[in-house]
């Protein structure tokens, strides 16, 4: 099916009289308002009681705002009522894609589907109404999952030991180098050695994390079939060689082969072997870097181990480390205060409890090496409970038929695009397959955006674009282990017209998208002079103040 | 398409040219390079005074596609940045060998212009 052929959107999306319905091949052009727009003095959503005098006098007693905190004008805040409240959010969302709707190749890497199973885990009372600053007997449970957790993540990784505080993949980094950091320092070589290796077809937040901890970074090139050129890695290693962190599979979405001779040439000269654990989704059950002689990695368990982190977070870097990096994780860690771990753990994957086991979190000073905190308490505890749920409920087996799928749903694209899009590293891959459109580029001036948007018509969420920098017009393609195959037939298809559509009608796909609620956006302009505040003063329906947040300081006294 | 490269200059591997006038080296980046990149949204330039070293890193290049590090062409110390670039990164795209400018530095030592490409060597390594 082609672009032109594709029917209107407004008919097939049962979208409400907001939304114009549009002729064939015109554009929408109505967006939802500004809730700002509807705004109208005096509507509200919810109208508060007024406070009992109990209430007042409670208040009155406790400490009042200082003065200078004291706000002198009401913020200025939408009018509106409830069912206007939600129709406006329900019409934005309205316009959004998401991968409960269609096809989302950005992948693990962005954030695959996240079993709702996960969800119902997270809410239970027990769990979701847990606080943090439950003393460690109320909060057996949770320090158990923490522990667990962990437990499962040393067996998938084969690491001695994990932390689970970070709260991001990059904060994972950022701890494996303060780790590293410190084990070199602990050895009175912490002066001399002040490089960190980087090869080119890493994550960006590599060399970014080498220089928040004082490093210098120093990439290291690709060989032709998309490896670690070993040659210059061993020509760059050396004795101010602090650690080679390497992303793997890399983001061509292929696997080092010679991982072993990269991690005996780190080891051999004193430094620290870190492997970005980002693509994790591609190895499960096949490969624990622990194993492998990796000293450090970071987990994602908002890739991985299907945790929602929309809108930038929340996530969660957990880091395994080898033995010798076990004394600088951070603290506390959960431990098992007393029981045998190896009871608990067989208990627990068996759905019974060990009644005499008692959680704890360290002690403070217990690890006088440590680096520290990260994290405020153990890290994103929500996070945890759903990766637990999704490792639990996939079980081993399931976990490494989650990665094959994947490599095998990434393989078969890769094979049926071969011919319409231009391969630059032709061999197996992993979880992602990275085409080129320079083909197209050269041969119809049609660029890998002008692709990219013409997908957005076909109710597809483009891949990632222009990454990995290493390869021209770059289109990365990662269609993870829940896509069934007539969606990934249905894909092949769409890309195929594309590509022809590149060859017969460039144009066409120069005014790509033209289905979807706006057209093409001049990313530049948006970019160089964005326009990101509301002009209250000139607004025509500028809303007033809040007048009962001025009248009732006493009520928001207590904030 | 991007334009022939002039020949009153050099360029590096790294798609900088640099045009000397007597102690001072004015420094850029090629339209090659503003085209790979395509529209450029934001430039963070090197502070008057830095001092720069042949083939380091001197400044950071942003456009819609992706973010690059900016390699000096040659050693010298920052005399003056383009202060243009700030709110216009566009003259990059649209003059990248002329009022797209990017910084003039006092020349540390001529001798690194020989380790720089003439304009129909670089204009050979850029060819399709």
């Amino acid at each position: 099916m082609s672009v032109l052929e594709r029917p209107p959107t407004g008919d097939a999306s049962g979208r409400g009289a907001a939304f114009a319905s549009p002729k064939a091949g015109d554009q929408l052009t109505i967006i939802e308002p500004l809730i700002f727009d509807s705004s109208r003095p005096g509507r509200r959503a919810v109208r508060y009681p007024s406070p009992s005098s109990a209430a007042r006098a409670a208040a009155a007693d406790q400490p009042q705002i200082p003065e200078t905190a004291v706000r002198r004008t009401a913020p200025r805040l939408p009018e509106v009522a409830e069912l206007d409240l939600l129709r406006h959010f329900n019409r934005l969302s309205h316009l959004n894609h998401a991968i409960e709707l269609g096809f989302y190749p950005l992948g693990s890497c962005t954030m695959k589907y996240n079993p709702k199973v996960n969800e119902w885990a997270a809410r239970l009372p027990g769990l979701a109404d847990s606080h943090p600053l439950d003393p460690d007997p109320l909060a057996q449970g949770s320090l158990e999952l923490e522990w667990l957790l962990a437990e499962l993540l040393k067996e998938l990784s084969g690491f001695a030991a994990i932390s689970l505080q970070p709260a991001a993949g990059a904060h994972g980094e950022l701890t494996g180098l303060l780790m590293t950091r410190a084990y070199h320092r602990s050895r009175g070589e912490g002066e001399q050695r002040t490089k960190v290796l980087v090869p080119d077809s890493s994550h960006g937040t590599n060399p970014a994390t080498a220089t928040m901890v004082g490093y210098t970074a120093v990439t290291i090139p690709s060989n032709p079939r998309g490896g670690i050129d070993l040659d210059a890695l061993r020509a760059a290693l050396g004795l101010d060689t602090a650690a080679l962190m390497i992303t793997n599979p890399s983001t061509l979405g292929i696997f080092e082969d010679q991982i072993d001779q990269v991690v005996a040439a780190v080891k051999e000269a004193g430094a620290i072997a870190y492997m970005d654990g980002a693509n994790l989704n591609a190895i499960l059950g096949r490969f624990r870097p622990g194993e492998a002689g990796f000293d450090v990695m970071h987990f994602n368990l908002h890739k991985t181990f299907s945790t929602p982190h929309g809108g930038g977070g929340p996530g969660a870097g957990p880091v395994g480390v080898s033995e010798r990096l076990a004394a600088f994780l951070p603290s506390p860690l959960p431990v098992l205060a007393v029981g045998d771990p190896d009871e608990v753990r067989s208990n627990a994957w068996s759905g019974r409890p060990t009644p005499a086991a008692r959680f704890a979190l360290e002690e403070p000073g217990a690890r006088p090496t440590t680096i520290g905190k990260v994290r405020a308490f153990t890290g994103n505890f929500g996070m945890f409970v759903r990766a637990y749920t999704y490792i639990r409920s996939n079980g081993g087996d399931g976990l490494r038929e989650v990665s094959d799928d994947a490599v095998l749903a990434a393989n078969y694209l890769r094979v049926r695009l071969a011919d319409a899009f231009d391969l630059p590293y032709d061999r197996i891959c992993k979880h992602e397959v990275v085409f080129s459109g320079r083909r197209q580029k050269r041969q119809h001036g049609v660029t890998t955006l002008d692709i990219a948007k013409a997908i957005l018509d076909h109710r597809i969420h483009p891949p990632t674009i222009y990454f990995p920098l290493i390869v021209e017009e770059a289109l990365m393609i990662e269609p993870t282990e829940t896509e069934s195959l007539e969606t990934l037939d249905s894909f092949v298809e769409i890309m195929h017209g594309i590509a022809s559509l590149a060859e017969t009608a460039p144009d066409e796909l120069k005014q790509a998208p033209r289905t979807t609620p706006v057209g093409r956006l001049d990313e530049a302009a948006a970019a160089r002079r964005p326009d990101l505040k509301h002009d209250f003063v000139t607004a025509s329906t500028a809303p007033s103040v809040h007048q009962e947040l001025v009248d009732r300081p006493q009520a928001a006294g207590k904030g | 398409m991007s334009t022939t490269p002039p020949d009153d200059r050099r360029y590096s591997r790294e798609h900088e040219w640099v045009r000397v006038e007597g102690a001072v080296a004015m420094i850029g980046i090629t339209s090659f390079a503003a085209d790979e990149l395509g529209d450029i949204v934001y430039v963070e330039l090197p502070e008057v005074g830095a001092r720069l070293t042949q083939f380091s890193s001197f400044g950071v290049v942003e456009s819609v596609k992706a973010v690059s590090d900016l390699f000096a062409p040659v050693s010298g110390e920052v005399a003056e940045v383009n202060g243009d670039l700030r709110t216009s990164p566009e003259l990059l795209n649209t003059d990248p060998f002329g009022s797209g400018w990017i910084a003039k530095v006092t020349l540390g030592d001529p001798a690194e212009m020989d380790k720089l490409m003439d304009a129909a060597a670089y204009a050979e390594l850029t060819a399709g």
